[in-house]
């Protein structure tokens, strides 16, 4: 598999290298195209630093951060991005808030009004994979949370990206929506061959949606395990009671123990 | 519920005028110290016609200033909420200017315009400019990080950001400091008026207090408290018009 994100011995210092303690350190990985990698770690560990040194949004102190064969020094365009909040503007509708990547982006702002109706029916396709139609034209805050990160993780592809990075995009929900939410992640997954960098606290969720799971430590963040996860696709939640999984998802349970103690 | 609600101000107000009826009353409060509002309505009858022309002056100069100052807040506040620079370069004399107070700017208004309406329009747009300046900007710099490391890597540009985002963001804190600013503008004009003018509710006042007619003063106060209730009212009801998205998730909750 060729590399599509490479990181390289990555340290990086919020503030510049010699402001203190780095966020991240020495941190390597490699992720191929297409790839499904999830990163968890203690809480404050540099997990979403390291989302932001993949997107070039922060320059690292020493080391190399490559995407796609190219070395990256500022921000990159062919990244979606999807939060724990949702961040949708509430005054604009569900298909509206979609569109705004395409509204403002370098590629697309220039022929965004003459496309609009090529872009409004993907938008409304795109809605449509996650289970929002009927509510293209509903304001944000007549959606429920589960209904607002749909409406988030559309707003993340519509520019047809080819790496997304999602930091907890489910952790604000309830159990049960976070879990169903993991299959439709699944299946956009599936369907785009986009490549995925997945920050999560849920072990579970880790395990179920990537191929590839990475431990980091505490702070400063580095990468301390790595851990295939070789079940087969696509799961569902009848999985995550097989004994594969659930020895996994234990495996895992030690490591950040672990991590914790150290 | 919702009927006591629109009925509890009308209650509290008529319930005011009617203690203060009876206070006067009951301890028959001379008319030149504390008119009952009784005698104030009788003044306000009275003297109709001269206090229609002036409080018509005194609306029409407050809603010029206003103006204005609705232009100024919004563009200064557009710039200093759009740039760190020019936010730290100007805040501090923003506040500055803001603490001096207005009444003492009026005689050097005076000396450059003379007595009449352009001290006035001056004084009123002043006065009220400032909560629009400040509401704009802290509307426009209100941008959660998640969302701007989106817009960042997207590479869109800041023209559209602050179009597309910052704007739209702060036009609820832009309605909010209206219905301020335009209570702050009655003050200003009236204060204008009060100490160098040749008409207006100010103007007005200060001749009827310096012929002891206590009652006509307190007719004028009323006239210009209940312009200023009215305009309130009507900028409240465009903010529920223009920027109800702001209220919507309030209202659910
Ligand atoms: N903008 C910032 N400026 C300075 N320090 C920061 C900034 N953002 C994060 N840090 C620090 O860097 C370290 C790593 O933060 P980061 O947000 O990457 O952790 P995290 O692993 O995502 O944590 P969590 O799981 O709680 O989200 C933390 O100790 C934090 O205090
Ligand atoms: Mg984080």
């Amino acid at each position: 598999m060729t590399p599509f994100v490479e990181l390289d011995r990555v340290t990086m210092t919020y503030g510049g290298p010699d402001a203190g303690t780095p966020a991240v350190a020495d941190a390597s990985l490699t992720i191929g195209r297409g790839e499904f990698v999830a990163v968890v770690g203690p809480s404050g560990c540099g997990k979403s630093s390291l989302l932001k040194i993949v997107s070039g949004l922060m320059p690292t102190d020493s080391g190399t951060a490559r995407v796609d064969g190219e070395t990256v020094s500022g921000p990159l365009t062919m990244v979606g991005m999807a939060f724990q909040n949702a961040t949708l503007l509430p005054w604009r509708t569900t298909l509206e808030n979609v569109l705004l990547p395409l509204e403002v982006s370098r590629a697309h702002r220039r022929s965004f009004r003459r496309k609009r109706a090529e872009h409004e029916a993907a938008a409304r396709s795109l809605l449509k994979t996650v289970g929002l139609d009927g509510y293209e034209d509903h304001a944000p805050h007549e959606l429920s949370g589960g209904m607002q990160q749909r409406a988030s993780l559309c707003r993340a592809l519509i520019h047809s990206p080819d790496l997304l990075l999602l930091d907890e995009p489910f952790a604000a929900l309830d159990a049960f929506t976070r879990e169903e939410l993991w299959g439709v992640l699944q299946d956009l997954w599936r369907e785009r061959q986009f490549t995925v960098i997945l920050v999560t606290h849920d072990l579970r969720e880790a395990v179920y949606l990537a191929d590839r799971v990475y431990v980091v430590s505490k702070r400063p963040g580095r990468i301390v395990y790595e851990r295939p996860v070789p079940l087969p696709r696509p799961r569902t939640l009848e999985s995550t009671f097989e004994q594969d999984f659930v020895d996994l998802v234990h495996r895992l349970r030690d490591h950040i123990g672990e991590v914790r103690a150290a | 519920m919702t009927t006591r609600l629109k009925l509890a101000p009308w209650i509290a107000t008529i319930g005011l005028f009617v203690f203060w009826e009876l206070v006067c009353r009951l301890f028959s409060i001379p008319e030149f110290v504390l008119p009952a509002p009784s005698q104030a309505m009788a003044a306000l009858i009275e003297f109709w016609p001269a206090i229609w022309q002036n409080a018509f002056y005194t609306f029409w100069v407050t809603m010029v200033g206003f103006a204005m100052a609705v232009v100024f807040g919004l563009v200064l506040g557009l710039v200093t909420g759009a740039s760190a620079l020019v936010y730290s370069a100007i805040y501090p004399l923003l506040v500055g200017f803001n603490s001096i107070p207005k009444v003492a700017i009026v005689p050097v208004l005076v000396v450059w315009f003379g007595i009449g309406t352009i001290p006035a329009v001056l004084t009123a747009f002043t006065i009220s400019f400032f909560p629009i300046v400040v509401n704009v900007a802290t509307g426009l710099a209100t941008l959660e990080p998640e969302l701007r490391d989106v817009l960042r890597s997207l590479g869109a540009r800041k023209v559209d950001i602050l179009l597309k985002v910052g704007l739209p963001r702060s036009m609820p804190y832009f309605f909010a400091s209206l219905k301020v600013a335009i209570t702050l503008a009655f003050v200003g004009t009236v204060i204008s008026e009060t100490v160098a003018g040749n008409a207006g509710m100010g103007h007005l006042m200060l001749s009827a207090s310096s012929s002891f007619r206590v009652p006509l003063v307190f007719a004028g106060l009323l006239v210009i408290a209940v312009m200023g209730v009215g305009m309130y009212a009507i900028f409240a009801l465009a903010e529920r018009r223009f920027v109800g998205w702001a209220f919507r998730g309030a209202d659910a909750a």
